[in-house]
């Protein structure tokens, strides 16, 4: 009988469910967890500098490798801070694992001192949660956490534990088995509604496959380019599907929504067969839901039966695990060319560009990126913050790979670029990983610059500096009548903070020193700051009005191109 | 009013949950955040080990069944749901109301009483308590006829409900026993009883 403390199992457990690294922060709930952390050498703990970086770097890791990201922190304060990256975590359905120590089971819902309800305030932002209250139970529950939170439409678990069960001895057992009978996610497709839905695709004059983030979750990228080449359907994808299907095939024309291609936004409107493949109708994607075409049949193939007809009226689900269903319909689809259907788009593309980079004068983001994606082959993974940039970062790098674009779509959570960055890097030594920040955003987390240091973690940092909150100024200029309040900000010199960290740092205020200073830190060894001090007043086009149907989408206006 | 003495809008969606400290939580929580409205919730205990029942009657119009439905099933510890709407079921609330009363009235609400198989099981100088089972059809009607009389105070159980016939609404898979035994502590209070220390550092 192997007799140990509840840390100890804890930890035992996390090797076990492969966990290698950890995301956290100490604290007095967590000490007797902290202090049998050297008895675990196959378990990394990275020491961050703010709980919220600590869920966003897990979530970063799970984004960058499709494993379970862990995080820890401490009761009360440690559980609050990290809210936000749960919450970021939740929205895009990433699989997570947060654990939070808390105070003394007798002292539960007393407000002792560093006391929350932690897990009363993670409930409606986790998949599921547990407040663990004996050493017996852990086990048990990090089993049943990794299990729910890695499987079906993933999502973050949250476990609570108290400070007097991490430090309670017990005997270990590693349950064999685990049994929910409430969580049985289905992933074999309804063989009936596969054959309606091949039948959907094959007798559709003007198909169009819109692919989402369950591309990334559910392994299919393969799949996905199986079924459309077969039947030569064009896909577009939602914002946190991109890369899901490549980007440079052929058949891809870009990404939906709010600041989506014109053409795919057109071709969305236009399909008379639409099929959503691991993605959720959002709002962001599909414009005013009550004008979304309203003559397509919608086929909406999807893990999670509640996004069924939630948002629009779907014709044909199927409830079942992309990676089974789609060859399951590819098989039964005949073969097909498209060809009016796709000259359609093509010329709406033509005549209607979205992703073309202006000559100018002045330093434009754009143009940034555009160079950063030729100049990294298109190979790096690129992280971003929430606002502009993120959008261009979304429009004028082209992605491959299903993983290679982190960004959280859900929540749109400043401040998530660097830890994400952090994290992802850290999953993947030897990537070449980009945070593409705001410069508003950067200030929410920028203190993890210490943890690239910590971790010799080379993350490459290029903040699209427009001393802005750019896209909220955005708004404000085209729908406040450019009554611009509260977005106008002093930056520090970022350098020099950079430089303060023991970062290198490169400060870019032209478009000639631009590709210079990719280069360069490409070149470095080690992470590398460019504070690219970009045009301030630089807007996202096209973009779809909020509340507004996806065919009302504005291409750029005529004064802004000359600008 | 349907078959089954309920307004159409509304819709009676019973739940098989696990039987653990917070699934109430959970499930009220869903039906906060969409802004379903909860018309009645009973809960108890089911006729298996570790399961509970809840009843919910759910307005129609706030909720869209079928998604309630869903959104209930993706809670982890909801095991089995079932809309009993369109079932030919049996539907019956308890309730006890305390009624004003004067010497002279108290023979006619005792009448009353009588017509709806009501029971008196409370007396008192100027008050006296009903209790009623049964559907909200009859209860409703009841509640009518008293209110001239003044109800000084009125308790209601939420509807709870059951299928007729030889088919269940139960849950067929049995859980193993050390299964049980942790599911059933999960976030359970230890016994005041145990010796714990007391400080949290
Ligand atoms: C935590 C948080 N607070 C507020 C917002 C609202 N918001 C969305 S974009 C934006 C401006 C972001 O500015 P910056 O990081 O400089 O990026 P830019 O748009 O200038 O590229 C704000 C404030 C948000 N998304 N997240
Ligand atoms: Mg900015």
């Amino acid at each position: 009988m192997v007799k140990m403390n509840g840390s100890q199992i804890l930890l035992e457990c996390l090797k076990r469910e492969g966990t290698t690294t950890v995301f956290g922060y100490p604290g007095g709930a967590v000490l007797p967890l902290y202090d049998a952390i050297p008895e675990f050498p196959e378990i990394h703990h990275v020491l961050v500098r703010h709980e919220q970086s600590a869920a966003h770097m897990a979530d970063g890791f799970a984004r960058a490798t499709g494993e379970v990201g862990v995080c820890l922190a401490t009761s009360g304060p440690g559980a609050t801070n990290l809210v936000t990256g749960i919450a970021t975590s939740f929205l895009d359905s990433t699989p997570m694992v947060a654990i939070t120590g808390n105070v003394a089971r007798t002292l539960l819902g007393k407000d002792g001192f560093q006391e929350a309800d932690s897990t009363g305030i993670t409930q409606p932002i986790t998949k599921h949660n547990y407040l663990v209250m004996r050493a017996e139970d852990i086990a048990m529950t990090v089993r049943e956490a990794f299990h729910i939170a890695s499987s079906g439409r993933p999502g973050p678990v949250h476990i609570d534990i108290p400070k007097d069960v991490l430090q309670e001895e017990v005997e270990f057992i590693w349950p064999e088995k685990i049994n929910l009978r409430g969580y049985k996610p289905n992933t074999k497709g309804h063989t009936g509604m596969i054959r309606r839905a091949a039948e959907a695709i094959s007798t559709a004059k003007k198909p169009l496959i819109i692919s989402g983030h369950g591309i990334k979750w559910g392994n299919a990228q393969a799949e996905l380019v199986a079924l459309a080449e077969k039947a030569n359907i064009p896909v577009i994808t939602t914002f946190l599907g991109i890369g899901g299907f490549p980007e440079t095939h052929q058949l891809s024309y870009g990404w939906l929504g709010m600041h989506g291609m014109y053409h795919a936004n057109m071709a969305a409107d236009e399909a008379d067969v639409v099929i959503g493949i691991g993605m959720r109708f959002d709002d962001r994607a599909m414009g005013r839901f009550s004008d979304f075409n309203p003559d397509a049949t919608i086929v909406h193939i999807d893990i999670d039966p509640a996004e069924i007809g939630k948002n629009l009226p779907t014709a044909i689900p199927v409830v079942g695990d992309v990676k089974q269903v789609l060859p399951e319909i590819t098989e039964i689809i005949p073969t097909g060319d498209n060809k009016p259907w796709l000259s359609w788009i093509e010329k709406v593309a033509e005549e209607h560009p979205s992703l073309e980079v202006r000559e100018t004068r002045r330093l434009i983001p754009q143009y940034i990126i555009r160079s950063l994606y030729e100049e990294t082959n298109g190979q790096a993974t690129i992280t971003t913050g929430v606002g502009q940039h993120q959008m261009w970062a979304g429009q004028h790098y082209f992605y491959n790979d299903p993983r290679q674009l982190i960004s959280s779509g859900g929540l749109g959570t400043m401040g998530f670029e660097l830890p994400a960055a952090i994290g992802a890097q850290i999953a993947k030594p030897d990537a070449e990983i980009w945070a593409i920040c705001g410069d508003a955003g950067f200030q929410m987390t920028l203190q993890e610059l210490a943890v690239c240091i910590d971790e010799r973690a080379p993350v490459k940092i290029a903040i699209m500096n427009n001393a802005y909150l750019g896209m909220v100024r955005q708004w404000q200029e085209l729908f406040y009548d450019d009554n611009y309040v509260s977005v106008a900000v002093t930056q520090p010199d970022f350098s020099k903070i950079a430089e303060a960290y023991g970062i290198k740092a490169i400060k870019v205020e032209t478009k000639a020193d631009v590709l210079p200073a990719i280069a360069e830190a490409r070149e470095f060894d080690g992470p590398v700051l460019i504070d690219f001090h970009v045009d301030q007043e630089e807007n996202v086009w096209p973009m779809v009005p909020a509340g507004a149907a996806l065919r009302e989408t504005i291409e750029i206006p005529e004064k802004e191109l000359i600008r | 009013m349907s078959m089954n003495g309920n307004s159409p809008a509304q819709h009676i969606v019973v739940a098989i949950v696990e039987d653990k400290p917070g699934v109430l939580q959970r499930v009220a929580g869903l039906f906060r955040r969409r802004g379903f409205n909860i018309e009645s919730l009973a809960v108890g205990h089911s006729e298996s080990e570790g399961l509970s029942r809840i009843t919910l009657v759910v307005d129609g119009a706030s909720a869209p069944v079928e998604q309630v439905v869903k959104q209930l099933y993706k809670l982890i510890d909801v095991v089995k749901v079932s809309d009993l709407t369109d079932e030919a079921m049996v539907s019956r609330e308890l309730v006890l109301m305390k009624i004003r009363c004067t010497g002279e009235n108290r023979h006619e609400i005792i009448e009353i009483a009588n017509l709806f198989r009501a029971n008196i099981v409370d007396i008192a100088t100027s008050s006296l308590i009903l209790q009623i089972t049964g559907d909200q059809e009859k209860i409703d009607a009841l509640l009518d006829l008293c209110k001239p009389y003044g109800i000084r105070e009125l308790t209601r159980t939420g509807t709870v409900s059951m299928v007729r016939g030889n088919r269940t609404t139960t849950v067929k898979e049995i859980e193993s026993d050390e299964i049980t035994k942790v599911h059933q502590s999960q976030g359970r209070r230890v016994s005041d009883s145990q010796e714990l220390p007391f400080s949290s550092d």
